[in-house]
Protein backbone atom coordinates (compact mmCIF):
# COMPACT_ATOMS: atom_id res chain seq x y z
CA UNK A 1 0.00 0.00 0.00
CA UNK A 2 3.40 2.20 0.74
CA UNK A 3 3.99 2.19 -2.45
CA UNK A 4 0.72 3.13 -3.94
CA UNK A 5 0.96 5.95 -1.83
CA UNK A 6 4.45 6.89 -2.72
CA UNK A 7 2.95 6.12 -6.82
CA UNK A 8 0.60 8.82 -6.38
CA UNK A 9 3.46 11.25 -5.00
CA UNK A 10 5.47 10.36 -7.50
CA UNK A 11 3.01 11.28 -10.10
CA UNK A 12 1.78 14.32 -9.03
CA UNK A 13 5.84 15.77 -8.59
CA UNK A 14 6.65 14.81 -12.16
CA UNK A 15 3.52 16.38 -13.66
CA UNK A 16 4.12 19.26 -11.62
CA UNK A 17 7.60 19.74 -12.04
CA UNK A 18 7.03 19.29 -15.61
CA UNK A 19 9.84 16.92 -15.75
CA UNK A 20 12.00 16.91 -19.16
CA UNK A 21 11.81 13.31 -19.60
CA UNK A 22 8.47 12.68 -18.89
CA UNK A 23 7.48 15.82 -21.42
CA UNK A 24 9.76 13.82 -23.59
CA UNK A 25 8.85 10.35 -23.60
CA UNK A 26 4.74 11.20 -23.05
CA UNK A 27 4.78 13.09 -25.95
CA UNK A 28 6.32 10.20 -28.21
CA UNK A 29 4.07 8.05 -26.54
CA UNK A 30 1.35 10.41 -27.95
CA UNK A 31 3.16 10.91 -31.30
CA UNK A 32 3.25 7.23 -32.12
CA UNK A 33 -0.45 6.02 -30.59
CA UNK A 34 -1.77 9.15 -32.34
CA UNK A 35 -0.33 8.33 -35.57
CA UNK A 36 -1.00 4.75 -35.27
CA UNK A 37 -4.33 4.92 -34.44
CA UNK A 38 -5.21 7.56 -37.46
CA UNK A 39 -3.16 5.20 -40.23
CA UNK A 40 -5.67 2.15 -38.47
CA UNK A 41 -8.57 4.45 -38.24
CA UNK A 42 -8.08 5.34 -42.37
CA UNK A 43 -7.83 1.14 -42.83
CA UNK A 44 -9.95 -0.41 -40.41
CA UNK A 45 -12.99 1.74 -40.62
CA UNK A 46 -13.78 1.72 -44.51
CA UNK A 47 -12.72 -2.06 -44.32
CA UNK A 48 -15.59 -2.45 -41.55
CA UNK A 49 -17.92 -0.67 -43.77
CA UNK A 50 -17.08 -2.87 -46.47
CA UNK A 51 -17.67 -5.84 -44.71
CA UNK A 52 -21.14 -4.34 -43.68
CA UNK A 53 -22.28 -3.95 -47.28
CA UNK A 54 -21.00 -6.53 -49.26
CA UNK A 55 -21.89 -10.26 -49.41
CA UNK A 56 -19.32 -12.51 -50.51
CA UNK A 57 -18.27 -16.30 -50.71
CA UNK A 58 -16.31 -16.18 -47.36
CA UNK A 59 -17.73 -13.48 -45.57
CA UNK A 60 -18.67 -15.41 -42.34
CA UNK A 61 -15.04 -16.81 -41.98
CA UNK A 62 -13.43 -13.34 -42.76
CA UNK A 63 -15.54 -11.68 -40.71
CA UNK A 64 -14.71 -14.35 -38.07
CA UNK A 65 -11.05 -13.92 -38.76
CA UNK A 66 -11.17 -10.37 -38.21
CA UNK A 67 -12.85 -10.80 -34.88
CA UNK A 68 -10.04 -13.07 -33.34
CA UNK A 69 -7.46 -11.12 -34.93
CA UNK A 70 -8.59 -8.16 -31.96
CA UNK A 71 -6.99 -10.88 -29.15
CA UNK A 72 -3.67 -10.61 -31.37
CA UNK A 73 -1.03 -11.03 -28.94
CA UNK A 74 1.24 -8.20 -28.87
CA UNK A 75 4.41 -10.09 -28.31
CA UNK A 76 3.88 -11.97 -31.66
CA UNK A 77 2.87 -9.13 -33.63
CA UNK A 78 6.12 -7.61 -32.21
CA UNK A 79 8.47 -10.65 -33.29
CA UNK A 80 7.06 -10.95 -36.67
CA UNK A 81 7.75 -7.06 -37.47
CA UNK A 82 10.45 -7.01 -35.82
CA UNK A 83 11.97 -10.32 -37.86
CA UNK A 84 10.90 -8.52 -41.41
CA UNK A 85 12.20 -5.29 -40.19
CA UNK A 86 15.20 -7.03 -39.03
CA UNK A 87 18.21 -6.47 -41.38
CA UNK A 88 18.67 -10.05 -42.09
CA UNK A 89 14.86 -9.99 -42.57
CA UNK A 90 12.84 -9.00 -46.02
CA UNK A 91 12.87 -5.41 -45.04
CA UNK A 92 15.98 -4.70 -43.56
CA UNK A 93 17.15 -2.44 -46.22
CA UNK A 94 14.71 0.17 -45.26
CA UNK A 95 16.48 0.56 -41.88
CA UNK A 96 13.35 0.95 -39.56
CA UNK A 97 14.10 -1.51 -37.06
CA UNK A 98 14.15 0.42 -33.69
CA UNK A 99 12.46 3.29 -34.79
CA UNK A 100 9.31 5.30 -33.77
CA UNK A 101 8.44 4.11 -37.21
CA UNK A 102 8.90 0.51 -36.19
CA UNK A 103 6.42 0.98 -33.22
CA UNK A 104 3.53 2.85 -35.50
CA UNK A 105 3.75 -0.17 -37.80
CA UNK A 106 3.30 -2.79 -35.13
CA UNK A 107 0.54 -0.67 -33.44
CA UNK A 108 -1.28 -0.54 -36.83
CA UNK A 109 -1.33 -4.34 -36.99
CA UNK A 110 -2.31 -4.35 -33.58
CA UNK A 111 -5.31 -1.96 -33.79
CA UNK A 112 -6.44 -2.03 -37.28
CA UNK A 113 -8.39 -5.37 -36.32
CA UNK A 114 -9.90 -3.81 -33.69
CA UNK A 115 -11.32 -0.40 -34.96
CA UNK A 116 -12.60 -2.74 -38.34
CA UNK A 117 -14.13 -5.17 -36.31
CA UNK A 118 -16.73 -2.55 -33.89
CA UNK A 119 -16.97 -0.57 -37.04
CA UNK A 120 -18.48 -3.40 -38.74
CA UNK A 121 -20.77 -4.83 -35.83
CA UNK A 122 -22.04 -0.79 -35.58
CA UNK A 123 -22.11 -0.09 -39.47
CA UNK A 124 -23.89 -3.91 -40.10
CA UNK A 125 -26.97 -2.72 -38.08
CA UNK A 126 -27.32 0.76 -39.94
CA UNK A 127 -26.59 -0.70 -42.85
CA UNK A 128 -30.38 -2.92 -42.35
CA UNK A 129 -31.96 0.31 -42.04
CA UNK A 130 -30.01 1.73 -44.48
CA UNK A 131 -30.54 -0.70 -47.76
CA UNK A 132 -33.26 -0.08 -48.96
CA UNK A 133 -33.05 3.47 -49.48
CA UNK A 134 -29.20 3.64 -50.61
CA UNK A 135 -30.41 0.48 -52.97
CA UNK A 136 -32.92 2.29 -54.67
CA UNK A 137 -31.31 5.77 -54.88
CA UNK A 138 -28.65 3.62 -57.61
CA UNK A 139 -25.85 4.63 -55.22
CA UNK A 140 -22.19 3.34 -55.99
CA UNK A 141 -20.47 1.24 -53.51
CA UNK A 142 -18.61 4.02 -52.80
CA UNK A 143 -21.12 6.28 -51.90
CA UNK A 144 -22.68 3.60 -49.85
CA UNK A 145 -19.84 3.17 -47.37
CA UNK A 146 -19.21 6.91 -46.92
CA UNK A 147 -23.00 7.42 -45.98
CA UNK A 148 -22.74 4.52 -43.52
CA UNK A 149 -19.44 6.07 -41.97
CA UNK A 150 -20.97 9.44 -42.01
CA UNK A 151 -23.91 8.34 -40.17
CA UNK A 152 -22.78 6.47 -37.90
CA UNK A 153 -19.34 8.35 -37.18
CA UNK A 154 -20.34 8.46 -33.46
CA UNK A 155 -20.44 5.00 -33.54
CA UNK A 156 -17.22 4.68 -35.37
CA UNK A 157 -15.29 7.32 -32.88
CA UNK A 158 -15.77 4.94 -29.97
CA UNK A 159 -14.14 2.29 -32.04
CA UNK A 160 -11.71 4.49 -33.17
CA UNK A 161 -11.25 5.32 -28.81
CA UNK A 162 -11.13 1.20 -28.42
CA UNK A 163 -7.88 1.56 -30.63
CA UNK A 164 -6.61 4.37 -29.08
CA UNK A 165 -6.99 2.65 -25.73
CA UNK A 166 -5.35 -0.49 -26.62
CA UNK A 167 -2.26 1.04 -28.44
CA UNK A 168 -1.28 3.66 -25.79
CA UNK A 169 -1.31 0.99 -23.01
CA UNK A 170 0.62 -1.02 -25.33
CA UNK A 171 4.17 -2.31 -24.17
CA UNK A 172 4.96 -5.92 -25.38
CA UNK A 173 5.40 -5.43 -29.14
CA UNK A 174 6.77 -2.09 -29.01
CA UNK A 175 9.49 -3.10 -26.53
CA UNK A 176 10.67 -5.59 -29.46
CA UNK A 177 10.82 -3.63 -32.16
CA UNK A 178 11.20 -0.22 -31.09
CA UNK A 179 13.84 -1.46 -28.20
CA UNK A 180 13.24 1.13 -25.33
CA UNK A 181 16.27 3.31 -26.38
CA UNK A 182 16.28 6.18 -24.26
CA UNK A 183 15.55 9.88 -26.19
CA UNK A 184 14.54 7.71 -29.35
CA UNK A 185 12.18 5.14 -28.97
CA UNK A 186 11.48 5.06 -25.01
CA UNK A 187 7.63 5.62 -23.94
CA UNK A 188 5.75 5.35 -20.73
CA UNK A 189 4.99 2.11 -21.18
CA UNK A 190 8.43 0.71 -21.54
CA UNK A 191 9.83 3.30 -18.84
CA UNK A 192 7.24 1.87 -16.72
CA UNK A 193 8.52 -1.62 -17.56
CA UNK A 194 12.33 -0.84 -17.16
CA UNK A 195 11.31 1.06 -13.57
CA UNK A 196 9.93 -2.06 -12.34
CA UNK A 197 12.84 -4.46 -13.33
CA UNK A 198 14.97 -2.06 -11.76
CA UNK A 199 12.60 -2.27 -8.46
CA UNK A 200 11.78 1.50 -8.63
CA UNK A 201 8.29 0.73 -7.96
CA UNK A 202 7.04 4.48 -6.45
CA UNK A 203 8.52 5.81 -9.78
CA UNK A 204 6.92 3.41 -11.73
CA UNK A 205 3.53 4.06 -11.03
CA UNK A 206 4.08 7.37 -11.11
CA UNK A 207 4.24 6.92 -14.43
CA UNK A 208 1.25 4.59 -14.47
CA UNK A 209 -0.83 7.35 -13.52
CA UNK A 210 0.29 9.94 -15.90
CA UNK A 211 -0.60 7.40 -18.72
CA UNK A 212 -4.03 7.07 -17.49
CA UNK A 213 -4.51 10.65 -16.83
CA UNK A 214 -2.83 10.92 -20.57
CA UNK A 215 -5.48 8.48 -21.64
CA UNK A 216 -8.56 10.65 -19.79
CA UNK A 217 -7.07 13.37 -21.39
CA UNK A 218 -6.97 12.36 -24.89
CA UNK A 219 -10.70 11.32 -24.58
CA UNK A 220 -12.07 14.13 -23.18
CA UNK A 221 -10.15 16.08 -26.08
CA UNK A 222 -11.96 14.31 -28.97
CA UNK A 223 -15.11 14.43 -27.02
CA UNK A 224 -15.29 17.94 -27.13
CA UNK A 225 -13.05 18.51 -30.38
CA UNK A 226 -16.04 16.28 -31.87
CA UNK A 227 -18.73 18.13 -29.55
CA UNK A 228 -19.99 14.43 -28.27
CA UNK A 229 -21.36 13.91 -25.15
CA UNK A 230 -23.19 17.10 -24.76
CA UNK A 231 -26.48 17.72 -23.17
CA UNK A 232 -28.87 17.67 -26.46
CA UNK A 233 -26.55 15.85 -28.86
CA UNK A 234 -26.30 12.28 -26.72
CA UNK B 1 -12.59 21.46 -39.89
CA UNK B 2 -11.79 19.68 -36.65
CA UNK B 3 -10.20 16.72 -38.43
CA UNK B 4 -7.95 19.00 -40.81
CA UNK B 5 -6.56 20.57 -37.69
CA UNK B 6 -6.07 16.77 -36.11
CA UNK B 7 -4.06 15.94 -38.92
CA UNK B 8 -2.06 18.87 -38.76
CA UNK B 9 -1.36 18.25 -35.12
CA UNK B 10 -0.01 14.62 -36.10
CA UNK B 11 1.91 16.05 -38.67
CA UNK B 12 3.28 18.63 -36.79
CA UNK B 13 4.43 16.15 -33.88
CA UNK B 14 5.92 13.81 -36.64
CA UNK B 15 8.27 16.50 -37.53
CA UNK B 16 10.15 16.70 -34.28
CA UNK B 17 11.54 13.55 -35.17
CA UNK B 18 14.62 15.65 -36.55
CA UNK B 19 17.31 13.92 -38.24
CA UNK B 20 20.73 13.55 -35.81
CA UNK B 21 24.38 13.36 -35.69
CA UNK B 22 26.36 9.94 -35.86
CA UNK B 23 25.00 7.33 -34.14
CA UNK B 24 25.56 3.55 -33.59
CA UNK B 25 23.43 1.08 -31.61
CA UNK B 26 25.01 -1.12 -29.28
CA UNK B 27 23.61 -3.87 -27.42
CA UNK B 28 23.65 -4.08 -23.81
CA UNK B 29 22.91 -6.45 -21.00
CA UNK B 30 20.67 -5.55 -18.21
CA UNK B 31 23.44 -5.93 -15.76
CA UNK B 32 25.13 -3.23 -17.12
CA UNK B 33 22.84 -1.40 -17.94
CA UNK B 34 21.27 -1.67 -14.39
CA UNK B 35 24.73 -0.13 -12.65
CA UNK B 36 24.05 3.13 -14.12
CA UNK B 37 27.22 3.35 -16.01
CA UNK B 38 25.67 3.92 -18.84
CA UNK B 39 24.39 7.22 -17.89
CA UNK B 40 27.85 9.21 -16.80
CA UNK B 41 29.75 7.09 -19.92
CA UNK B 42 27.58 7.97 -22.98
CA UNK B 43 27.36 11.80 -22.81
CA UNK B 44 31.16 11.76 -22.20
CA UNK B 45 31.49 9.18 -25.81
CA UNK B 46 29.29 11.74 -27.55
CA UNK B 47 31.03 14.91 -26.12
CA UNK B 48 34.38 13.32 -27.07
CA UNK B 49 34.10 11.49 -29.87
CA UNK B 50 30.80 13.11 -31.56
CA UNK B 51 28.77 9.49 -31.54
CA UNK B 52 26.07 9.41 -30.23
CA UNK B 53 25.58 5.63 -28.49
CA UNK B 54 21.63 4.28 -28.63
CA UNK B 55 21.69 1.84 -26.22
CA UNK B 56 19.56 -1.51 -26.71
CA UNK B 57 19.10 -3.28 -23.17
CA UNK B 58 18.58 -7.02 -24.08
CA UNK B 59 19.87 -10.14 -22.25
CA UNK B 60 23.01 -11.64 -23.43
CA UNK B 61 21.69 -14.21 -25.48
CA UNK B 62 19.51 -11.30 -27.50
CA UNK B 63 22.42 -8.86 -27.90
CA UNK B 64 24.33 -12.01 -29.49
CA UNK B 65 21.21 -12.71 -31.57
CA UNK B 66 20.94 -8.63 -31.98
CA UNK B 67 24.75 -8.73 -33.49
CA UNK B 68 24.02 -11.50 -35.26
CA UNK B 69 21.15 -10.21 -37.94
CA UNK B 70 23.23 -6.74 -38.19
CA UNK B 71 20.86 -5.28 -36.04
CA UNK B 72 23.22 -3.22 -34.07
CA UNK B 73 26.78 -2.16 -34.51
CA UNK B 74 28.60 -3.50 -31.17
CA UNK B 75 27.67 -5.76 -28.38
CA UNK B 76 29.09 -5.16 -24.67
CA UNK B 77 28.22 -8.67 -23.18
CA UNK B 78 29.65 -10.90 -20.23
CA UNK B 79 29.59 -14.69 -21.31
CA UNK B 80 32.85 -15.38 -22.55
CA UNK B 81 32.18 -18.77 -24.05
CA UNK B 82 29.36 -17.70 -26.42
CA UNK B 83 31.76 -14.29 -27.04
CA UNK B 84 34.14 -16.86 -28.14
CA UNK B 85 31.83 -18.70 -30.18
CA UNK B 86 30.08 -15.60 -32.25
CA UNK B 87 33.90 -14.50 -33.39
CA UNK B 88 34.73 -18.00 -34.62
CA UNK B 89 31.85 -17.88 -36.81
CA UNK B 90 32.55 -14.32 -37.84
CA UNK B 91 29.77 -12.83 -36.82
CA UNK B 92 32.07 -10.30 -35.25
CA UNK B 93 35.69 -8.55 -35.73
CA UNK B 94 36.93 -9.40 -32.61
CA UNK B 95 36.53 -9.28 -28.75
CA UNK B 96 37.78 -6.87 -26.34
CA UNK B 97 38.15 -6.94 -22.55
CA UNK B 98 36.82 -3.56 -21.09
CA UNK B 99 36.13 -4.33 -17.35
CA UNK B 100 34.92 -6.95 -15.08
CA UNK B 101 32.75 -6.62 -11.92
CA UNK B 102 30.99 -9.39 -9.34
CA UNK B 103 28.14 -11.72 -8.71
CA UNK B 104 27.14 -12.01 -5.28
CA UNK B 105 24.83 -14.48 -3.57
CA UNK B 106 21.74 -12.48 -2.17
CA UNK B 107 19.25 -14.13 0.35
CA UNK B 108 16.93 -13.37 3.70
CA UNK B 109 18.93 -11.29 6.24
CA UNK B 110 18.55 -14.33 8.93
CA UNK B 111 20.12 -16.98 6.64
CA UNK B 112 18.47 -19.67 6.90
CA UNK B 113 21.07 -22.11 4.74
CA UNK B 114 24.23 -20.17 6.34
CA UNK B 115 25.32 -19.53 3.80
CA UNK B 116 27.51 -16.28 5.39
CA UNK B 117 29.80 -19.11 6.96
CA UNK B 118 31.04 -20.56 3.64
CA UNK B 119 34.71 -20.25 2.53
CA UNK B 120 33.63 -21.00 -1.15
CA UNK B 121 30.48 -20.49 -3.51
CA UNK B 122 30.62 -24.01 -3.92
CA UNK B 123 30.19 -24.67 -0.44
CA UNK B 124 27.88 -21.90 -0.06
CA UNK B 125 25.50 -23.32 -2.82
CA UNK B 126 25.70 -27.02 -1.53
CA UNK B 127 24.43 -25.31 2.34
CA UNK B 128 21.50 -24.06 -0.13
CA UNK B 129 21.09 -27.28 -1.55
CA UNK B 130 21.11 -29.27 1.87
CA UNK B 131 18.65 -27.11 3.88
CA UNK B 132 16.44 -26.00 0.62
CA UNK B 133 15.55 -22.86 0.74
CA UNK B 134 14.20 -21.65 -2.23
CA UNK B 135 16.44 -20.37 -4.99
CA UNK B 136 15.22 -18.10 -7.44
CA UNK B 137 17.26 -18.41 -11.12
CA UNK B 138 17.23 -16.35 -14.12
CA UNK B 139 16.71 -19.74 -16.26
CA UNK B 140 16.85 -16.99 -19.18
CA UNK B 141 20.12 -18.54 -20.83
CA UNK B 142 21.13 -14.79 -20.30
CA UNK B 143 25.14 -14.33 -19.19
CA UNK B 144 24.16 -14.13 -15.42
CA UNK B 145 22.19 -17.86 -15.89
CA UNK B 146 24.77 -19.47 -17.32
CA UNK B 147 26.94 -18.74 -14.94
CA UNK B 148 24.80 -19.79 -12.32
CA UNK B 149 24.30 -23.02 -13.66
CA UNK B 150 27.91 -23.28 -14.10
CA UNK B 151 28.40 -22.21 -10.19
CA UNK B 152 25.91 -25.40 -9.38
CA UNK B 153 27.92 -27.73 -11.64
CA UNK B 154 31.29 -26.92 -9.92
CA UNK B 155 29.45 -27.57 -6.57
CA UNK B 156 28.14 -31.18 -7.69
CA UNK B 157 24.20 -29.95 -7.46
CA UNK B 158 22.16 -30.74 -10.14
CA UNK B 159 19.56 -28.48 -10.47
CA UNK B 160 18.91 -28.85 -14.34
CA UNK B 161 17.63 -32.39 -14.50
CA UNK B 162 16.28 -33.01 -11.62
CA UNK B 163 15.15 -29.50 -11.19
CA UNK B 164 14.52 -29.81 -7.22
CA UNK B 165 11.03 -28.18 -5.73
CA UNK B 166 13.39 -25.47 -4.22
CA UNK B 167 14.91 -24.48 -7.19
CA UNK B 168 12.40 -22.01 -9.08
CA UNK B 169 13.45 -20.37 -12.67
CA UNK B 170 11.55 -17.34 -13.02
CA UNK B 171 12.99 -16.63 -17.25
CA UNK B 172 13.02 -13.36 -16.59
CA UNK B 173 15.81 -10.70 -16.26
CA UNK B 174 18.00 -9.49 -13.58
CA UNK B 175 15.25 -6.86 -12.06
CA UNK B 176 12.24 -8.53 -12.59
CA UNK B 177 14.11 -11.89 -11.11
CA UNK B 178 15.43 -10.16 -8.14
CA UNK B 179 11.39 -8.53 -7.25
CA UNK B 180 10.94 -12.54 -7.79
CA UNK B 181 13.45 -13.40 -4.99
CA UNK B 182 12.24 -9.85 -2.64
CA UNK B 183 8.78 -11.41 -2.97
CA UNK B 184 9.57 -15.06 -2.12
CA UNK B 185 12.35 -14.80 0.63
CA UNK B 186 14.80 -16.49 -1.83
CA UNK B 187 18.07 -16.71 -2.48
CA UNK B 188 19.37 -15.27 -5.76
CA UNK B 189 22.91 -15.06 -7.88
CA UNK B 190 22.93 -11.30 -8.73
CA UNK B 191 25.71 -8.87 -10.47
CA UNK B 192 26.62 -6.24 -7.89
CA UNK B 193 25.88 -3.83 -9.98
CA UNK B 194 22.04 -4.36 -10.30
CA UNK B 195 22.01 -5.47 -6.81
CA UNK B 196 23.30 -2.06 -5.90
CA UNK B 197 21.07 0.00 -7.32
CA UNK B 198 17.83 -1.94 -6.83
CA UNK B 199 15.20 -0.05 -5.28
CA UNK B 200 13.34 -2.83 -3.49
CA UNK B 201 15.21 -5.15 -1.24
CA UNK B 202 13.13 -5.39 1.17
CA UNK B 203 15.01 -7.94 3.93
CA UNK B 204 17.51 -9.52 1.43
CA UNK B 205 21.14 -8.16 1.87
CA UNK B 206 23.96 -9.71 -0.31
CA UNK B 207 25.16 -12.70 1.85
CA UNK B 208 28.14 -14.16 -0.13
CA UNK B 209 30.65 -12.66 -2.34
CA UNK B 210 34.04 -12.21 -3.12
CA UNK B 211 35.09 -15.45 -4.10
CA UNK B 212 37.49 -15.84 -7.50
CA UNK B 213 34.85 -17.84 -9.52
CA UNK B 214 31.79 -14.94 -9.44
CA UNK B 215 34.59 -12.37 -11.27
CA UNK B 216 32.26 -10.65 -14.29
CA UNK B 217 34.26 -10.12 -17.27
CA UNK B 218 32.43 -7.77 -19.63
CA UNK B 219 33.80 -7.63 -23.60
CA UNK B 220 33.02 -5.23 -26.30
CA UNK B 221 32.55 -7.49 -29.86
CA UNK B 222 32.34 -5.15 -33.01
CA UNK B 223 29.95 -6.62 -35.53
CA UNK B 224 31.43 -8.04 -38.73
CA UNK B 225 31.44 -5.29 -41.86
CA UNK B 226 32.15 -8.01 -44.17
CA UNK B 227 28.82 -9.86 -43.26
CA UNK B 228 26.99 -6.49 -42.87
CA UNK B 229 27.97 -4.16 -45.05
CA UNK B 230 25.77 -1.51 -43.28
CA UNK B 231 27.11 -1.60 -39.64
CA UNK B 232 28.63 1.72 -38.41
CA UNK B 233 32.42 -0.30 -38.15
CA UNK B 234 33.95 2.97 -38.04
CA UNK B 235 31.58 3.97 -35.22
CA UNK B 236 31.99 0.70 -33.06
CA UNK B 237 36.30 0.94 -33.47
CA UNK B 238 35.71 4.80 -32.52
CA UNK B 239 34.07 3.75 -29.17
CA UNK B 240 35.91 0.63 -28.89
CA UNK B 241 39.44 3.34 -28.88
CA UNK B 242 37.73 5.63 -26.35
CA UNK B 243 36.25 2.74 -23.75
CA UNK B 244 40.18 1.43 -24.13
CA UNK B 245 41.91 4.62 -23.40
CA UNK B 246 43.20 6.19 -20.75
CA UNK B 247 40.17 8.22 -20.03
CA UNK B 248 37.61 5.84 -20.36
CA UNK B 249 39.38 3.37 -18.17
CA UNK B 250 39.68 5.74 -15.28
CA UNK B 251 35.95 6.52 -15.63
CA UNK B 252 35.07 3.03 -15.70
CA UNK B 253 37.31 2.50 -12.54
CA UNK B 254 36.22 5.81 -10.40
CA UNK B 255 32.61 5.03 -10.83
CA UNK B 256 30.60 4.42 -7.36
CA UNK B 257 27.35 3.98 -5.85
CA UNK B 258 26.87 4.40 -2.11
CA UNK B 259 30.48 5.00 -2.17
CA UNK B 260 30.99 1.32 -3.49
CA UNK B 261 33.30 0.92 -6.78
CA UNK B 262 31.75 -1.10 -9.34
CA UNK B 263 34.33 -2.05 -11.85
CA UNK B 264 37.66 -2.74 -12.60
CA UNK B 265 38.92 -1.98 -15.96
CA UNK B 266 41.00 -3.94 -17.39
CA UNK B 267 41.54 -3.59 -20.87
CA UNK B 268 45.19 -4.32 -22.51
CA UNK B 269 46.38 -2.96 -25.73
CA UNK B 270 45.63 -4.48 -28.68
CA UNK B 271 48.23 -6.89 -30.19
Amino acid sequence: MNDLWEGVAAAFWLVVMLDADLMEITARSLQVTLTAVVIAAALGLPMGAWLAINRFRFRRLTIAVLNALMGLPPVVVGLVVYIMLSRSGPLGVLNLLFTPTAMVIAQVIIVTPLIASIAHQALRDLWADYHDLLISLNTTKGQRIRALIWDARRSLLTATLAGFGRAIGEVGAIMIVGGNIDHLTRVLTTAISLETSQGNFALALGLGFVLIGLAIAANLAIHTLSRTERAGRW
Amino acid sequence: MTLRWMIFAVVAVLMTCAAQAETMRMAVTTSFHNSGLAEVLLPRITQETGIEVQLLVVGTGQALKLGQAGDVDAILVHSKAAEEVFVAKGYGTHRREIMYNDFVLIGPEDDPAGVKDAATVAEALQKIAQTRPAFVSRGDDSGTHRRELALWASAGVDVTDASPDWYRAAGAGMGATLNTAVGMGAYVLSDRATWLKFGNKAGQAILFEGDAALFNQYAYLPVSPQLHAHVAHDSAQRVEEWLTSAAGQTMIGDYQIAGTRLFVPNARARE
